[in-house]
Order: C-alpha cells, then structure tokens, then sequence
C-alpha cells in the first residue's frame, strides 16, 4: 500500500523544522559572543564616535582651567610629540575612578584636560584631592568645545598624534589594562625621534 | 476612608504633580525660536537626531543635557538660515552616521533599506512555485484495485443497511 512508504519530501520537512531551531542557534551565539565582547572591553555598543579617528582635531579655544593655561587648536597643530587630551568633570564619578590611572601615566606622557561643563572653582578643588596630571587645562563650562569634538560624556580620552591629528579614541574610563595594551604602544609607535 | 480611594485620590495628586514638571523638563519654553516656523523645523530636525546618552531617544524627548545642547545648536544654525541637509551634515560629521535616528541610503545600509522589498519578493517567488508545482502535479491516486472496488461496495452496502 502506498501509505506505508515514507513521502519522498519527508527528509525536506524535516529539514524545513530544523531551520528555526538553527536560525535560533545562530542567534544565540552572535548574542554570546556580544555579551563575553562587552565583558571583556573588545566590543562596545556605546562606543560611538568613530568618525573623529585620523580627523585633525576639531576649531576650538579653550579659556584658562585654574590652575593651568588653556589651548587651541592651534597648539594641538603645532605638536610633535603625542598629547593625551581627557575630558573629564569633578560631578563625573567615572572621571575619579579613572584619576589615579591617569597619574601613573604623568611621567610617561603629556595630558592635557579640558573640564567639561563644570564650574572652574569645582574642577580646581577636584584636582587638588584627586592629584593633578595635566600641564595644560581648558574649561568648556557650556559643552560647546565637548560638542565640537564628538563626546557623549565624561569622562572620553583622545590621543593627539603629532600635527594635531586624532589618532585613538575612548568613551570609557582608562584602566592599566587600556592603558598597557593599546595606549602605550601606540605613544611608542608615533614618537617621533 | 478606604485605602483604594486613598490611593486613587494620591494618584490624582501625584499626576497633578508631576505632569507640568515632565513638560517642562523636555520642553522649555526659552528654548523655542520666536518664529513659529523656525521652531516647527527645528523640531523636525530634531526628531531626526539621536540623543548620544538616551540613545533611544531622539534629542527632542531626551531632558539629558546634552540632547539640550544639541537642541540648542540646531535652533542656532536654524535661526543662521542653514537648511536641514547642512545642519544634518553638520551633526554627521561629529557624531557619525549613528546621530541618525533614521539611517542614510548608502551602499553600507542597501542590505537594511531593501529588506522589506526582498523579503516581498521572496515570499513571492516561494508562493509562485508552490502553486505551479502543485498545479502542473495534481494530486491523482491510481485507480482502485478489484479487490478494493469490492471491498468498498461492501462497506456502502453496510452502511445503507445501517438504521
């Protein structure tokens, strides 16, 4: 009888049943693999402005951040070392945890600091408890110059490559792990003798 | 006094509240433009730009700060006379495509835009087979056996029979 035999498209519907359980299977390793990404720093999903990369840095002029001299972008162009500029604000709780990471580096490399929407007298005090690294400060009390330059928050760190060009970029709070893997051996690379 | 009127009449209250607080935290007034059509642009515009922080939100329902910001420099180059494709450019060209809340046409989102169509066209082409397949190939069992043709007389003649 032909009810016995099996229908020549079983093995196709078979098939077709599989496809969502793969389809799923699929799904659910690209979401692990952005999961164990974020947990691990190599993926960001709030990393968002990668267009300022390999940019010269933004028309700018920054007012006097007690107690050290504002900058331009004129100063950022005449470069011929690597400069770290950070943006960070004594409100910004990120900005503190990152603050002693960011005086190791002091003797390594030049930082300058641009306090972002803060009042002088706060970014002044939060320097004096938090210990200083920078040699130049700026303050963007309105966010305007933060805007010109692409940050969503505080703290964000570029480094300034010779010539005033951006050459990396962060939204997150610097770590000694950043700072050993990507950071320092990029200084190294553009040094120039 | 029972509880749930109670907490209706505390729902109320709240909602009194908080609702001119809520209007006001996302739309201050000093911020609009004194031309009203200005301002109507200036809000499309606005509703076309995501909020870096809320980033759900378009920079006209975020009460974030920065979206306040970026209110206020898309009111200013409005207010310049720039029109929208440069004042999109403008916020494109510091915060990347990902500013969009509705993501250009370009080669890089073809797969994105087109989806819909070819999906359509999928479904389509899928259903166009289906039924030629089943059209050209009709379902035609083979004729009944003798022994079959006398089994079923058998079963119909059971059955008048039936009460």
């Amino acid at each position: 009888m032909s009810n016995s035999e099996t229908p020549p498209n079983a093995s196709r519907r078979r098939l077709l049943m599989a496809l969502p359980l793969a389809g799923a299977g699929v799904v659910g390793v690209a979401f692990w693999k952005m999961l164990s990404g974020m947990e691990h720093g190599s993926f960001n999903p709030h990393d968002i402005n990668a267009p300022v990369l390999n940019r010269p840095v933004p028309d700018f002029t920054l007012p006097d951040q007690p107690p050290m001299q504002g900058f331009n972008t004129q100063d950022l162009r005449n470069l011929t070392q690597p400069v770290l500029v950070n943006f960070f604000a004594s409100w910004c709780i990120p900005c503190l945890a990152e603050m002693p990471t960011l005086m190791t580096l002091k003797d390594k490399l030049t930082m300058w600091g641009i306090a972002y929407k803060d009042r002088p007298e706060n970014a002044e005090n939060f320097l004096k408890h938090s210990g200083n690294p920078f040699s130049r400060l700026g303050s963007d009390h309105e966010g305007r110059v933060g805007i010109e330059w692409g940050i969503s928050g505080v703290p964000e760190t570029f480094l300034i490559g010779p010539g005033g060009v951006i050459r990396w970029h962060t939204a997150a709070p610097l770590t000694d792990d950043i700072l050993n893997q990507t950071l320092l051996p990029l200084v190294e690379k553009l040094k120039t003798p | 006094m029972n509880m749930r009127r109670f907490l209706a009449a505390s729902c109320v209250g709240f909602s009194l509240i908080a609702a001119p607080a809520l209007v006001l935290a996302v739309d201050d007034p000093m911020e609009m433009l004194p031309n009203p059509k200005d301002e109507a642009r200036a809000e499309a515009i606005g509703s076309q730009l995501r909020c870096l922080v809320c980033q759900n939100e378009s920079i006209e329902d975020s009460s974030a700060g920065l979206a306040r910001d970026l209110r206020r420099v898309v009111r200013e180059h409005v207010a310049k006379g720039e029109n929208n494709q440069q004042i999109m450019d403008w916020m494109v060209n510091r915060y990347g495509n990902f500013i969009r809340l509705k993501p250009a046409f370009s080669f890089s989102t073809l797969l994105l835009w087109c989806m819909p169509v070819l999906t359509l066209l999928l479904g389509l082409a899928s259903a166009f087979i289906f039924y030629r397949r089943r059209a050209a190939a009709p379902p035609s069992p083979p004729p009944l056996t003798e022994e079959e043709k006398n089994r079923l007389a058998q079963l119909t003649k059971d059955k008048d029979n039936a009460p």
